[in-house]
């Protein structure tokens, strides 16, 4: 890092129809440093960063790039001022290369024909000064998320950005992709170019930043620095308040057998082998958690379990009742809750009022609904029960799903599934995208679930996650459960090797420590 | 941020239910279509006036035929009639997620099934006429049941098989018209009068098929708010993963709303033959179905607004026969604004920009982080 001011910030106010979303806000990037914006969903970091890439105007004060005061008038002016922004949902074509997808907008051309072969060979040049590996002649949707993320920071560095805004970049990585785009972005750092990057993950910030920048409801409330802060003090700064960052329970009393899982094997979508013979057990009052590099037929396995996949099993019961081949409105009906992965594609239907998501799975069930009309006074009645019990931040339970953040969203999943009671609840990557405040909240109702008896099976790519909460873990690995842990016995490292495919990589042990 | 769901057809509906729905969708809602007729009109008043004919006095034409006398008045509903149907029929099409583009086709088929089960037989009164209507609305609904089998089972797009059921159909009602079903000792295709048992009154100038639209519209308006079977529909058309999530069968849902959709269409064309044409001759209904698609989106995809999206064609489609005797214009500029307005609804860049002068400041919100 050396002294040079890059971008200045100062009293940078943005209103929206009633909230104000940026309050005064004031900010210095250096050349070469990494900032980080700490906070919530809804503390405004978003807002900031689009006013900074040219996406929004900001209502007052004003924003120095490189010593000049600019009034931007988009995204495109931002991007000549040498600003770049990796979003969080990625901007890619998906059918076309890296290299195309690179060079898109900014083409190589000679006589308007595009020098394809000039492209790639820039390209390969850029990913390799940067530490990226990437094929720039892989078609875009055959890459994993990781590789996508790659691009996208590609195509910024390929325009000469040397103000780098992340949008919360590692939200979709795994713990192996997110190592390794912290260090790809301690090398920009290294080469002068300024990163701004938006999380509300703790340790990261805590691993890579040279300072960070807390907000809370649109305004900065701290400015710190790794040295000075350890974790619960930036949580402390992001909510407000003290946050329990390691989950408190008690030891868990396991009952009788609820999911009984014998020889389970299931197929992905282009019908290869995801889920191998896999036997597993859930019993009441426990929370098992498997742990896995996501891509491993944990999706797969949840979805045969939960009767949305077909699947093949030797045994595969539910309550002692015979659960093969039942779909999953029958599934459902055996008491079974489910959190999946995926809140916006499977969980919600974002047009939907939070009302009519709290019963999205059991709206034609004789309490909200009689001779196939709707009962909208208990349907009504549920929300606004649901809503206060598990403190969804919204305006009114008519409020359109859509319009939530991530954390409030996951917690109208949550609260639908755990409401109707399940004798079993299958949550999928349940804190994915929710704000430190949420995670504890909701960490904290998987847990009371459990205590009042109910079978947790959890799947997380999050490993903290899966050792924080689990009572027994569970080792996925290509669609084979490759290991079952005691929680009090399991250790990070072994976890790590196991994930990673067990033995294989154990000869190579030292760069796990 | 949390706007970017699924990919979704943006018609403008939120949550069905407007009672629980966002307030800030009714003006946007409405804006939208009015400003795109009305934009459709003047674009339409230019050709006009190339034509050498003030559009103000071609426009005033046309309203005065449509809605000048009582006489105007019934023809206006007798053309509604089947048009609110049609709308409906996509409208049902829409909201699951489906484009019913087969009205016409099963429009026709049910119009020449309540004609045969009109003439055929001889019945009382209240048997004949639910009778007839029902056998329309059979035919109809069997017909649609094809692309939506082919929709859920096989996955072949509703689009395509709708579009080639309705060349099917019209070549299998032309045959049935002038072979097993044609009136016979006389030359024209078409079949023999129903029986009066089976036609529908008109009570001074209002036909009683328009009252059967406006009832059935209304029921629809309640029945994808209020029920379990609408929001099941909903629920398909705006997310089926999260359908399929929720235990809803997707695969039933679609077959049924298609099977709806196309009875709906049967029964724009059961009523026109039962209440306004009284035979079925193929050339009474055309474009019924696909005036259908334009009200549906001009209504985006609401039951209720599909009534006065289906009056506002049937007004322009009355008028435009006056407009040629009384002006010399073509009355296919009727056709032009209405392709027009479709174009204005479907791609609404230009109202849009339109509205956001009006409401500047009110459109962005939402998106922090």
């Amino acid at each position: 890092m050396d002294d040079e001011l890059v971008l200045e910030v100062t009293g940078l106010t943005k209103r929206f129809p009633g909230v104000v979303a940026n309050e005064d806000v004031s900010l210095t990037v250096h050349k070469g440093e990494i900032v980080a914006l700490l906070g919530e969903n809804g503390a405004g970091k978003s807002t900031l960063v689009k006013m900074i890439y040219g996406l929004y105007r900001p209502d007052e004060g004003e924003i120095r790039i490189k010593g000049e005061t600019v009034r931007l008038s988009g995204p495109r002016e931002a991007i000549r001022r040498g600003v770049g922004m990796v979003h969080q949902h990625f901007q890619l074509v998906p059918v076309f290369t890296v290299a195309e997808n690179v060079i898109l907008g900014n083409e190589p051309r000679k006589l308007s024909f595009i020098e394809k072969r000039k492209a790639i060979k820039e390209v390969t040049a850029l990913a390799e000064k940067n530490g990226m590996a990437v094929d720039p002649k892989a078609l875009v949707r055959d890459l994993p998320v990781g590789a996508q993320q790659r691009v996208e920071i590609l195509k910024a560095l390929y325009r000469r950005a040397d103000i780098l805004i992340m949008d919360e970049p590692t939200a979709v990585l795994t713990p192996q992709e997110t190592d390794e785009l912290l260090k790809t972005m301690k090398g920009f750092a290294a080469n002068g170019v300024a990163v701004i990057f938006i999380t509300h993950k703790l340790r990261e910030v805590l691993a890579i930043a040279d300072k960070i920048e807390v907000l809370r409801s649109g305004k900065v409330v701290g400015t710190t620095t790794p040295a000075e802060a350890d974790q619960a003090k930036l949580a402390q700064m992001m909510v407000g308040r003290s946050v329990l960052l390691s989950v408190e329970k008690s030891t868990s009393s396991p009952k009788e057998i609820v999911l009984d899982v014998v020889g389970l094997s299931s197929d992905s979508d282009i019908g290869l082998p995801a889920v191998r013979e896999v036997n597993l057990t859930v019993r009441s009052g426990e929370i098992v958690g498997i742990a896995g590099v996501e891509g491993n037929g944990q999706r797969e396995l949840v979805e045969a379990l939960t009767g949305i996949r077909k699947s093949t099993a030797t045994k595969f019961a539910i309550n002692d009742e015979n659960a093969i081949g039942a779909d999953p409105h029958e599934i459902h009906s055996m008491h079974v809750g489910h959190v999946p992965e995926d809140r916006e594609k499977d969980g919600l239907v974002g047009q939907y009022s939070i009302a009519n998501n709290m019963v999205l799975n059991r709206f034609d069930e004789p309490e909200f609904s009689r001779r196939g009309i709707r009962n909208m006074d208990a349907v009504n009645g549920l929300a606004t029960k649901l809503v206060k019990e598990f403190d969804v931040r919204t305006p009114s339970i008519k409020t359109p799903a859509n319009s939530l953040s991530g954390g409030n969203k996951q917690k109208v999943v949550i609260a639908r599934e755990l409401s109707a009671n399940p004798s079993l609840l299958i949550a999928s990557q349940p804190t994915r995208g929710v704000d430190v405040g949420s995670i504890e909240f909701i960490h904290s109702q998987i847990i009371s679930a459990r205590d009042n008896g109910a079978a947790v099976l959890l799947v997380s790519a999050e490993l903290d996650e899966v050792l924080g909460l689990s009572d027994r873990i569970l080792v996925m690995y290509d669609g084979e459960i490759v290991a079952e842990l005691e929680s009090a016995d399991a250790d990070r490292a072994e976890i790590g090797r196991l994930m990673a495919g067990g033995h294989a990589v154990m000869a190579e042990e030292s760069s796990h420590g | 941020m949390s706007s970017d769901g699924p990919a979704q057809t943006d018609l403008g509906f939120t949550d069905p239910n407007p009672t629980l729905g966002p307030k800030y969708g009714v003006v946007k809602a409405f804006a939208i279509p009015i400003v795109s007729v009305l934009l459709a009109f003047a674009v339409g008043g230019i050709l006009i006036y190339f034509q050498g004919v003030n559009p103000f006095t071609a426009y005033r034409v046309l309203f005065e035929s449509a809605l000048g006398d009582s006489d105007g008045y019934l023809r206006v509903m007798q053309k509604s009639t089947p048009l609110i149907f049609t709308g409906l029929a996509v409208v049902v099409g829409l909201r699951v997620g489906l484009f019913n583009i087969g009205a016409q086709g099963q429009l026709i088929v049910a119009a020449i099934g309540a004609a045969w089960a009109g003439y055929h037989f001889d019945l009382p009164a209240v048997v004949h006429l639910p009778f007839a209507l029902g056998f329309g609305m059979l035919c109809g609904a069997a017909w649609a049941s094809i692309a939506g089998v082919l929709r859920a089972y096989r996955n072949v797009s509703e689009v395509i098989t709708t579009i080639m059921l309705n060349s099917i159909a019209i070549a299998l009602v032309d045959y049935l018209a002038s072979r097993p079903f044609k009136e016979p000792d006389q030359p024209l295709s078409r079949t023999p009068l129903i029986s009066d048992s089976a036609a529908l009154a008109t009570f001074g100038v209002i036909p009683s098929g328009f009252v059967i639209a406006l009832i059935v519209s209304l029921f629809f308006g309640w029945f994808l708010i209020r029920t379990t079977e609408g929001f099941r529909f909903n629920t398909v058309g705006l997310n089926p993963n999260a359908a399929r999530y929720a235990g809803i069968s997707v695969k039933r849902t679609i077959v049924l709303a298609m099977a709806v959709s196309g009875a709906l269409a049967g029964m724009g064309g059961a009523v026109e033959t039962m209440g306004v044409v009284g035979r079925f001759e193929p050339a009474f209904n055309a474009g019924l179905g696909f005036d259908g698609i334009t009200i549906a989106l001009l209504a985006r995809a609401n039951p209720i607004a599909t009534i006065p999206a289906a009056i506002l064609v049937g007004i322009l489609r009355t008028g435009a026969n006056s407009l040629q005797f009384e002006t010399g214009i073509e009355p296919e500029v009727v056709d032009v604004i209405l392709a027009l307005t479709l174009l204005f609804v479907a791609a609404p860049i230009v109202s849009r920009y339109i509205f956001r002068i009006n409401a500047k400041r009110k459109s962005k919100s939402k998106g922090r982080s």
